[in-house]
């Protein structure tokens, strides 16, 4: 895709609940490029709980409340792999057979995941302007294998010079999240994340950063709990706090 | 809801079993590592990938037509050909045959189908002696276990555990933990029972149609003992296992042992096409094939579901599911564990019974992504959800579909999408988040046993933008 001069933001309900600073900061990285940033007021949700859950029914009914927020030809860029890859991949699915599939097609193709937007189309140069540190990464599941793009933010994070990388064992396993999952197979979740929060305690990292809130809800979450003393960070917002260290 | 009650103490009991935890990480992490090492080309697997898939679609979309070309190769190749239903009528041909031929002792090579049938309990039930030559199957049937895994079945246990299970078994044998000398003794106790059974039993991995070949793949040489060595040998396998021609089996072959178990090609490879004739030494003088349906044709009626059937039981999903490796294969409750058992049973056994293992996934996508024929198996997974909740929505013959719904759980989706289709409303909930946010609670059942509770923040993304300076439209 060619640099657009505006694009729209759905900043996902989860994020425009618990970690507003998160789509703030990606709003700002993209502004920061030159783009305008649109954020439509009326957006609430992608319809991923309920589809998830096997409520179809009452998941079309909040994606078409959604699809309302997005009309014309301009890409619509999401901070976080599951939400991106709900309407990208399984949108042209729950619309299948509905009057309006045209619709809900055009916007799965507008749709890009943040750390693929800012990479592929933006080509994003970010200055490091923070003070050394250790941290690790935990990919979505959702941004490598729904949305492909999980290589993005190795890069973006590999263009800050003060930060280290650190791997922690099986890296790309799922965090146990999985949205209701976590609610309705709790144990089996919390063994999940126990695994997680182990693997990433033992790489000495201060910090674990990753594209999609619902993983750090679950990493961060049980961080807190066990008082590891490891913050949890959504990409945009270490991004945008290490390159406008003065902002 | 009793299944999802008794699903929910089988997962509690595996979570508690640290050791079987142990040999489940070790055990599925030595596999991923074993078959990466085999597709160290990304491009070359996504070809092999898509020969697999075209291969196992057209045996579908042609299933009965090869059905009836492989019955009519089989015959004239002088192998006889039974079609069974379901289990039960499976295991009465097989009895029928056996006591036809008064055979009285049975060696078994792996066969999944045969666990789905429930075989070895029913012959035992039929004073037939029946023995597993599998060197896993072998250790699971002295334990009296179900197979953990459906490529390796008794990958829950470590060789302290067989060791000791040896030991009770065969007091008479020396005790050793030591591996190969496990397997040397396995070995002499099994090469008894080959010369001297009347019968042997086996799975097939492809049934090829052009040729009526039976193919049979495997590493420790069991099968082609159990298929050689007694003059009866009877193979079961289900309907969806045929292959149209001799020329599909390579490209399936070479992929299955790569995903399975990250080996280039297996120690054996038996391709059996007919019964001894008069003037050869070796090989069965009576060979069967027994043809199970147990809902196969149902499952392939449904355009979406009938991807569920390109299967070719390579355990890749299951060695790559990260739910797996915490459970194991026997909390799952049913033959065939992991993503494929959470796809393939609720539809073989019915939602009613065995929907709720659609729970026990976070959607994560490993299994799909390494899948060789491409059985997209979380949306198969969440599409199930969707039946699971909604008697109504599809004409699949499935049953039990709308058993797992649930009032208080249906109303809450309702109430959700009150509020998320209605920016209206939703602003005025947000708000109440925001406001009380001090009064959120810090216990959200199972969730705050292993986390913090989330807390609203003190404005909304919303709020934000709009200080920042970003429009509207």
């Amino acid at each position: 895709m060619q640099k657009p001069d505006t694009v729209y933001f759905f900043g996902t309900c989860l994020i425009d609940l618990l970690y507003p600073n998160a789509g703030l900061a990606g709003m700002q990285l993209i502004r920061s490029a030159g783009v305008k940033v649109i954020f439509p007021e009326n957006q609430t949700c992608c319809g991923q709980p309920a589809f998830n859950s096997g409520y179809r029914e009452e998941a079309l009914q909040v994606a078409r409340q959604l699809m309302t927020c997005f009309p014309g030809n301009i890409p619509i860029i999401v901070p976080s792999g599951s939400c991106g890859g709900m309407i990208k991949q399984h949108w042209p699915e729950l619309f299948k057979d509905q009057s309006d599939y045209d619709e809900a097609c055009s916007i799965a193709e507008r749709t890009y995941e943040l750390t693929q937007f800012l990479v592929e189309t933006l080509d994003i140069q970010l200055t490091d302007l923070g003070q050394p540190v250790k941290i690790a990464i935990h990919t979505s599941c959702a941004a490598r294998r729904e949305m492909g793009v999980a290589e993005h933010i190795e890069s973006l994070i590999g263009q800050l010079s003060q930060v280290e990388t650190l791997e922690q064992e099986r890296k790309p396993e799922c965090c146990g999240f999985g949205g209701t999952f976590a609610l309705k197979q709790a144990d089996l979740s919390g063994a999940m994340v126990t695994d997680k929060t182990k693997a990433i305690r033992a790489t000495g990292a201060s910090k674990v950063i990753s594209q999609d809130c619902g993983c750090l809800m679950n990493i961060g979450g049980a961080l807190d709990k066990q008082k590891a003393g490891i913050e949890s960070q959504h990409i945009a917002e270490f991004l945008w706090e290490r390159s406008h260290a003065t902002d | 809801m009793q299944q999802t009650e008794s699903f929910k103490k089988r997962i509690d009991k595996a979570l508690h079993n640290e050791q079987a935890r142990i040999n489940f990480r070790s055990g599925m992490s030595g596999l991923m590592t074993k078959r990466a090492t085999q597709f160290n080309d990304d491009q070359e697997l996504q070809n092999m990938r898509d020969h697999a898939r075209a291969i196992r679609s057209y045996s579908l979309s042609h299933l009965p037509e090869l059905l009836e070309q492989l019955e009519q190769k089989l015959v004239s190749n002088g192998i006889q050909v039974h079609w069974a239903e379901n289990s039960k009528q499976a295991n009465e041909i097989i009895y029928q045959i056996l006591k036809k031929a008064d055979a009285k002792t049975v060696v078994k090579g792996k066969s999944m189908v045969s666990e789905e049938t429930g075989l070895n309990e029913y012959l035992e039930h039929k004073d037939i002696e029946i023995l597993e030559s599998d060197l896993g199957e072998f250790i699971i049937q002295l334990a009296k276990e179900m197979p953990s895994h459906i490529v390796m079945p008794a990958i829950h246990k470590n060789c302290k555990e067989v060791a000791e299970l040896f030991k009770k078994h065969f007091p008479d044998l020396p005790y050793t933990e030591n591996i190969e000398e496990l397997t040397l003794m396995a070995r002499n106790i099994l090469r008894d029972k080959f010369v001297k059974a009347d019968a042997g039993i086996s799975g097939v991995n492809f049934a090829v149609a052009e040729t009526g070949t039976l193919c049979l793949v495997e590493n420790e040489g069991n099968g082609r003992m159990s298929t050689t060595t007694p003059n009866l040998h009877i193979a079961i396998t289900g309907i969806e296992k045929v292959v149209a021609r001799l020329s599909d089996v390579p490209p399936l072959f070479s992929i299955l042992t790569k995903s399975a178990l990250g080996q280039p090609i297996t120690a054996y490879f038996n391709m059996i096409s007919r019964p001894r004739p008069a003037n050869e030494k070796d090989g069965p003088q009576h060979v069967h094939l027994v043809l199970l349906d147990n809902r196969r044709s149902q499952i392939r009626m449904d355009d979406e579901l009938l991807d569920t059937l390109r299967c070719i039981r390579c355990g890749s999903c299951i060695n790559h599911c990260p739910v797996y490796v915490q459970l194991g294969g026997h909390a799952y409750g049913t033959v065939y564990p992991g993503p494929i058992g959470s796809v393939l049973e609720p539809q073989r056994l019915g939602l009613d019974k065995i929907g709720a293992l659609t729970s026990a996934c976070t959607l994560c996508g490993a299994c799909g992504e390494v899948c060789p024929v491409q059985i997209p198996l979380p949306k198969l997974i969440n599409r199930l959800r969707a039946e699971s909740v909604n008697s109504q929505r599809s004409e699949a013959q499935i049953s039990g579909k709308g058993s797992l719904r649930k009032m208080l759980e249906a109303n809450t989706w309702v109430l959700w999408k009150w509020i998320y289709a209605n920016p209206g409303l939703y602003r005025v909930f947000r708000w109440a988040a925001r406001r009380f946010r001090k009064l959120s609670p810090n216990r959200l059942g199972g969730w705050t046993q292993y986390r913090t509770a989330p807390v609203p923040a003190a404005k909304s993304l919303q709020q934000l933008a709009r200080e920042e300076g970003f429009s509207n439209e």
